[in-house]
């Protein structure tokens, strides 16, 4: 709800909320400037001095302003002829134009109404409701990504638009609060919607008749500073019946020409203060600060703008487009898909389309959508669900647990629930699995037993399919093979072989890199847009199903590259360790940005075996900022498999690498990198506590057997990685 | 360019003399490039002793800025009862304000005035731009404003 309530407003109201931003920003800059231009008043002037010097200097004065900004603008005439200058209240003199700014004229009019008057007014005001929605919605959404308000500013992970989205909400969301609100709050003013209209006092039906008091004797405006007028006219000259009209911060009033006593007073009305301070804290007259920060923050909406959009088009590609998808209170099945990635809503489309081609009347919703209210006609529920990370709720299934934790009553139909997962990993399914507890421990009646998908097995898929047809009493058919992701070719340039003789056949593979179209890097789509430690899905000969490898370079090198090393029976790495020079292979870049180092100047430590060094030594070329990187790479035998031998030497000599340490696990003294670490202890602790960011790469083992080595180590300084590792500092690539 | 044919809805002031008795009026005021946005403008009557006899056209829609119009404000208090159903759109800078409407004989050659009050955003207040005598003999004449107007005229 709260997505959907951030998500169109967002869509709609882009260019709307974009121009607002923009000419706010713009405008923002105005008051400070004429706040700096203006010459100072002296702080004990009174009005009675300054109107005399003014009237000094130009005797036909009909009118004194004081701007918030302190600017003060006389009106005169003069034999005639109509007069007004910015005065400088030090000798009543004029020292500039008092014409309004084209410029500034002209931004005002785009902000507030797009030169279309009273239908712009209306429009742009719809922008900043628009613009209000967004930033309480998106709060609610930083506070529900980050976990809690108070973790409102923990550090941030995911894809790089999201996290610029997120980053610069979560600053600005406050002066766009501020902005719309008080935007609304004027529009509703201006459209005499609020009762804040000036309320002047009668004038007074008696005057002295009397004429020409001076100005210093006249007590209201000798006992009044500068500082608190707002305006003075002056009566018609010739005319004894007129009076002055006095305005101050506190009200309005008239003064006797000939007395100079005060006739009539009115103050303010509450709602004209009211008014008057929103108009300060939106346009920043009489508060230039604030307007500053206010138009720094307005410039944030343009880029959270690009990337939200960025960040909606790639939800929309990551989800096949279901065909027929029946509204939630018309179905009876409903089919809720947990997806990190997007293949889960492959198989979700599969399903979808069997039931519906047996009459069913299927809604397809993320599970994060769950809303039992919203399905009178359910007679089952159905969980595709994979699992982010060990074992977390994937991105299209946030707060599920907690929505279901949360229910009385779970709904009568049945639940079938399906995990998706790779077996390789040991928190395998996790997620899904805890759905299913969950939703027994609450009583929620089975549909069928839990059952899984390995590594989007269509074998598997089709076997639970048959199940569930048994269950429902249909013939139902599955037949998924997954989406397949967009490949391009790649051609080999180099290979460089190592580790024949251990026993470990291993090749640097570097590719050409592929053009990219206008269109790929405009969306930073396939290689367009891609770093170490992002991972290469290889399609290899007579399978659909991609393998990953973890990419030794970002597009910045120019090159593709990956280390391989040779599975036993592997049908891709075999055919890629028999790759020659001009082949090519067939490839796609999934981002992986839980693992890319980061920014920052924070030491770097690497760890790694075998492969495992490929996005290491990547990361360590693209150093350029010589970020201290210490890296501790475990290999079988120097003369034989120590991948990017060179390149590191290299990289050490410039500055790149400020420490190589290696472990050799075969000879005289067997090493292993946690025995490496463990030797490193005291440096690791100093580094860690400086806040250095660790990064794994390479087998599950080695990971492990890291982990245990880091806890051991980091206990006496009272840190662990699990600690590490939830303020983001922690990254692992396990395979 | 606005052609408005306001039907007697005038004030009572203005139409009680003789409400029989009146004849369609062309009132034509054009506005300076004064370098602002669009100027309200209060065109309203007053009769020989200076006395506010009723108004006859309001250009600008947004009470909260009537008190601008000082003259104006000062003699009817921004009653909206006045300016009811003869209220139009400001004026921008350079354009013309063209209103025909009845007005009743008993307005002319009896010492009666026309008025114009007139207020631009960020500019000076302009009570009293234009203030010209209602004549059968002035009829067809321009007369210039102090600041805004660049000619006032009124066609029978």
């Amino acid at each position: 709800m709260t997505r959907a309530l951030h998500r169109w407003p967002g869509l709609l109201a882009l260019v709307l909320v974009m121009i607002l931003a923009v000419s706010g920003a713009a405008l923002s800059v105005f008051p400070a400037a004429e706040r700096l231009s203006t010459p100072q008043t002296e702080t004990d002037l009174t009005v009675a001095e300054l109107a005399g010097r003014i009237q000094a200097a130009y005797p036909g004065v009909e009118q004194i302003r004081r701007a918030p900004s302190g600017r003060i603008t006389a009106f005169w005439f003069d034999e005639g002829t109509p007069g007004a200058a910015v005065i400088d209240p030090a000798t009543g003199q004029g020292i500039s134009s008092a014409d309004p700014d084209p410029v500034r004229r002209w931004l005002t009019n785009l902000h507030r109404s797009l030169f279309l008057g009273d239908a712009g007014r209306i429009a742009m005001a719809i922008g900043a409701a628009a613009m209000l929605v967004l930033s309480i919605s998106g709060a609610m959404l930083v506070a529900r990504r980050m976990g809690g308000w108070r973790r409102w500013f923990a550090p941030l992970r995911g894809p790089l638009s999201s996290r610029v989205h997120t980053g610069i909400a979560r600053v600005a969301v406050i002066g766009l609060t501020l902005s719309s609100a008080t935007a609304l709050w004027m529009a509703a003013s201006t459209f005499d919607l609020l009762p804040d209209d000036p309320a002047p006092p009668a004038f007074p039906a008696e005057v002295s008749g009397l004429t020409g008091a001076a100005l210093a004797t006249m007590e209201p405006l000798a006992a009044l500073p500068v500082s608190e007028l707002r305006e003075l006219s002056f009566p018609y000259p010739g005319d004894a019946t007129d009076a002055f009209t006095l305005k101050t911060d506190r009200g309005t009033g008239y003064l006797d020409q000939g007395t100079g006593e005060l006739l009539a007073w009115a103050e303010l009305t509450g709602w004209e203060r009211v008014s008057e301070t929103v108009y300060m804290l939106h346009t920043g007259q009489g508060a230039a600060t604030i307007g500053l920060v206010l138009g720094v923050m307005a410039l944030g909406a343009p880029a959270m703008g690009a990337t939200g959009l960025a960040l909606f088009i790639a939800g929309l590609r990551a989800r096949p487009r279901i065909r027929g998808n029946r509204p939630a209170k018309r179905a009876g099945t409903i089919l809720l898909v947990g997806s990190e990635g997007g293949s889960t809503w492959g198989f979700a489309a599969t399903l979808h389309k069997a039931l519906t081609a047996v009459g069913h009347h299927v809604h397809v919703a993320p599970m994060s959508a769950f809303d039992p209210a919203r399905y009178p006609r359910a007679e089952r529920f159905i969980v595709l669900a994979a699992t982010w990370g060990e074992g977390q709720a994937p991105a299209t299934a946030r707060g599920f647990i907690d929505r279901l934790a949360a229910l009385e009553s779970v709904p009568e139909a049945p639940l079938a629930v399906l995990g998706f997962g790779d077996r390789s990993f040991p928190a395998f399914c996790a997620f899904a699995e805890e759905v299913t507890r969950l939703a027994a421990a609450k009583g929620w009646a089975e549909l069928m037993p839990f059952d899984t998908v390995d590594r989007q097995s269509p074998q598997d898929f089709a076997r639970w399919g048959r199940a569930l047809g048994l269950a429902l009493g249909i013939e139902l058919v599955l037949e998924h093979l997954p989406v397949p992701p967009a490949t391009e070719r790649l051609t080999l340039v180099s290979r460089r072989d190592y580790g024949a003789d251990v026993q470990a056949p291993t090749a640097i593979l570097r590719f050409s890199l592929p053009q990219a179209s206008l269109l790929q890097r405009l969306a930073g789509r396939g290689f367009a847009r891609f770093r170490a430690g992002d991972l290469l899905g290889i399609l290899p000969e007579g399978s659909d199903l991609p393998r990953l490898y973890s990419l030794a370079s970002g597009r910045r090198d120019g090159f593709v590259e990956i280390v391989v090393r040779k599975q036993p029976g592997g049908l891709c790495s075999g055919q890629l360790l028999t790759l020659e020079p001009g082949q090519a292979i067939r490839a796609f870049v999934r981002h992986n940005p839980a693992f890319h180092p980061g920014a920052g100047k924070a030491p770097l430590i690497l760890i790694g075996a075998g492969t495992g060094i490929g996005p290491l030594a990547g990361f360590i070329r693209g150093n350029k900022g010589r970020r201290p990187v210490h890296l501790i790479f475990g290999l079988r035998h120097p003369d034989s498999d120590f991948l990017y031998r060179e390149e590191l030497a290299g990289w050490q000599a410039d500055g790149r690498l400020a420490r190589l340490v290696t472990a050799i696990s075969r000879g005289t003294k067997p090493r292993y990198v946690q025995h490496a670490l463990r030797a490193e202890s005291a440096e690791l602790t100093r580094l860690i506590r400086d806040g250095a960011r660790i990064m794994v790469c390479g087998g599950r083992d080695m990971a492990a057997g890291v982990a245990e080595a880091l806890t051991d180590i980091l206990a006496p300084a009272g840190l662990s990685p699990l600690a590490l590792k939830a303020e983001g500092r922690y990254a692992e690539d396990v395979y | 360019m606005k052609s408005i044919l306001a039907a007697l809805a005038l004030t009572s002031a203005l139409v009680a003399p003789g409400l029989a008795m009146a004849r369609p009026v062309t009132l034509t005021a054009t506005l300076n490039n004064y370098g602002g946005d669009g100027a309200y403008l209060a065109l309203y009557v007053t009769d020989a002793d200076g006395a506010y006899a009723g108004t006859v056209w309001m250009a600008g829609g947004k009470s909260k800025y009537y008190e601008h119009l000082s003259d104006w404000y000062r003699a009817t208090g921004g009653d909206p009862a006045q300016i009811d159903g003869i209220t139009g759109a400001s004026v921008g800078a350079g354009r013309s304000l063209e209103i025909t409407l009845d007005l009743a004989d008993a307005l002319f050659d009896a010492g009666y005035t026309l008025h114009v009050d007139a207020a631009v955003e960020d500019m000076r207040d302009s009570p009293n731009e234009v203030a010209v005598p209602l004549t059968t003999a002035g009829a067809g004449q321009p007369v210039p404003g102090r600041r805004y107007v660049a000619s006032l005229r009124y066609d029978m």
